[in-house]
């Protein structure tokens, strides 16, 4: 079975968040980039899979992205801490991610004729929030798509899946190929172990071109989140100014 | 017909407040630049009053794809038909609801309807010229960030609790329409469903929300929690740590790496407000924090503070909160 696992490079959640004079871009400076946190489950669900049959599964890990000027904002350096978690091969597709349109073409255009029975993802970015490369990535490649999967099991080349729902779980099957888009559950994260960090210094590591392809929507700018004022302090003795002040706002 | 197209989610026979979000953006979307808003609803069966309370709010054509293989969703399917009727009918937008099958079926129509997507937008999108101007929450509600696109169609998803839904009312056209999915979109197999807290608001749609952190010391003392949710008509929810050690059930888990809610009220007790916990709750529309100590950074956020102990705070609360009810009771 071939595993794809794509990731991507978030600012930690920790950051202070500041953007550069013209609003356009994140002002990288001081910012240690992480594993998106949510593509940690993937990766961990990856490794499991890895670990219960070695020789059967092969996992690669994507990223598509260029490695900043700092070594905390290192793309490759991210991919080599996903591979110490025990898998195969890493893969960057060297070009600045524009949008959700641009990556998921880049990371659909690298997966077509490679034959992947598992295309794996977070189900969104801490960054954008946005969750639309995992679905565009499967109507590309034309595979279906499970979103915000809390579990998958695969015998015999069928996959038995969990995702959330508004207020539950869906329980689904779909035979393999599929893409799937990790929520909190698809398995426990992990910590690499000194073993696997060595192992990982010397797995293959390709640098791969992007293709041609026109982004579709651009930023303007950023902005910080409207102020709050100071908060007004409420007397818990006097705890019905409260319940007035809400009920002014015609909250309750 | 250049248009606002709407997909009206239907979730166990009702149309619930996203959708009417929804509708409500579309129609103001659709007035500012002077269009139609169809409404298209997929399912094997439909609400009674469907078209009539999509005219309600603002629909003026309502479009029924019908067929026995629309229930429940595959979001394949869904986005394929969405796709189709996008390029037959040359609509200029469509909007979704930030749910999570609108959070689904979107990119794939983007793709297959070969469109822009503009994803978790907080108010209908605005033209200039040529360009579509949106608005949304980047980095966790650390920022907002302002996004354009030339391209046509556009697909977008609208945040949930952005925008409050507002009626507008109209006799919609209705049209009904057979929808058999192509084989390949039903290769996804749902084989069942299983609910969690029925009698609960979900946590991602509800206007009020009151969570607990460590500060309320262990999962039996719960009870003041549940007992002010229930005089409040709220959602419960819960801070990373406490889910972590399993005081309470991980699908309350609100935060970065857990539920995001903006929520019209929040009511946050025994939590210090890390910043992690904030990026998923911050743009709650108000937000009162109670906690015993005076330095726990959430109060940077805060609306209304109360420093105290919870233990004592919150039943007080709860009393006073269902005294108003009782007496403002209709």
């Amino acid at each position: 079975m071939k595993i794809l696992c794509c990731i991507s490079h978030v600012p930690d959640t920790t950051a202070r968040i500041q953007f550069t004079a013209d609003g356009k871009a994140l002002d990288r400076t001081g910012i240690t980039f992480i594993v998106n946190p949510y593509d940690d489950f993937a990766l961990a669900r990856a490794a499991e899979l890895k670990e219960k049959n070695p020789n059967g599964v092969k996992v690669t890990v994507l990223a598509v992205g260029k490695n900043g000027t700092q070594s905390t904002d290192s793309v490759d350096a991210n991919l080599r801490k996903a591979l110490a978690l025990g898998l195969d091969e890493a893969v960057r597709i060297d070009a600045e991610p524009v949008d959700a349109f641009f990556v998921a073409h880049q990371i659909a255009a690298y997966a077509k004729d490679k034959g992947f029975d598992l295309i794996l993802f977070g189900k969104e970015s801490i960054d954008y929030n946005g969750a639309q490369v995992p679905g565009m990535v499967a109507a590309f490649l034309n595979l279906p798509f499970v979103s915000y999967a809390t579990s998958i099991e695969i015998q015999d080349g069928q996959a038995h899946l969990t995702r959330e729902i508004t207020g539950g779980k869906e329980r689904l099957t779909c035979a393999l190929p599929l893409v799937l888009s990790a929520q909190k559950g698809l398995a426990e994260w992990r910590i690499p172990n000194v073993r696997g960090i060595m192992q990982a210094k010397t797995k293959p590591f390709q640098v791969v071109s992007p293709v041609s392809v026109t982004p579709r929507v651009r930023t303007l700018r950023h902005e910080p989140p409207p102020p709050k004022g100071t908060f007004k302090k409420i007397d818990p003795e006097n705890i019905q100014e409260l319940v007035q002040e809400l009920a002014n706002k015609g909250l309750i | 017909m250049s248009a606002v197209a709407v997909w009206v989610e239907i979730s166990e026979g009702r149309l619930k407040k996203p959708t009417l979000e929804t509708l409500t953006a579309a129609r103001q979307w659709a007035d500012s630049e002077n269009l139609p808003v169809v409404a298209i609803a997929l399912g094997a069966d439909f609400p009674p009053n469907l078209t009539a309370t999509l005219g309600e709010y603002g629909a003026d054509s309502v479009i029924r794809l019908k067929g026995p293989q629309l229930e429940p969703l595959v979001n394949s399917v869904y986005a394929r038909a969405l796709a189709q009727l996008m390029r037959e009918r040359q609509f200029s937008y469509l909007l979704l609801p930030q749910t999570y099958d609108g959070r689904a079926v979107a990119p794939l129509v983007a793709v297959w309807a070969d469109g822009a997507l503009l994803s978790g937008v907080t108010q209908p999108p605005q033209r200039e010229g040529s360009t579509l101007r949106a608005r949304r929450i980047a980095y966790s509600n650390k920022a907002i960030e302002w996004i354009a696109t030339e391209h046509l169609p556009v697909i977008a998803t609208l945040r949930l609790n952005s925008i409050v839904p507002a009626k507008n009312a109209r006799t919609p056209t209705e049209e009904e329409l057979a929808y058999t999915p192509m084989p390949e979109d039903l290769r996804l197999k749902p084989v069942g469903v299983e609910k969690v807290a029925t009698d609960k608001v979900p946590l991602t749609e509800a206007e009020i929300v009151v969570s607990g952190g460590r500060g309320l010391k262990g999962p039996e003392n719960w009870g003041i929690i549940e007992e002010l949710a229930k005089a409040l008509g709220a959602a419960t929810a819960c801070s990373k740590p406490v889910a972590d050690v399993g005081w309470r059930p991980h699908h309350e888990h609100v935060g970065q790496t857990g539920i995001q809610i903006s929520p019209n009220l929040y009511i946050a007790i025994g939590i210090s407000g890390a910043i992690q916990h904030l990026a998923g709750v911050a743009s709650s529309k108000n937000i009162v924090v109670i906690n015993s100590d005076p330095e726990a950074p959430f109060f940077k956020v805060a609306d209304y503070g109360i420093v105290g102990d919870a233990f004592q705070v919150v039943p007080r609360l709860t009393e006073a909160i269902r005294k108003y009810k009782e007496q403002h009771a209709h």
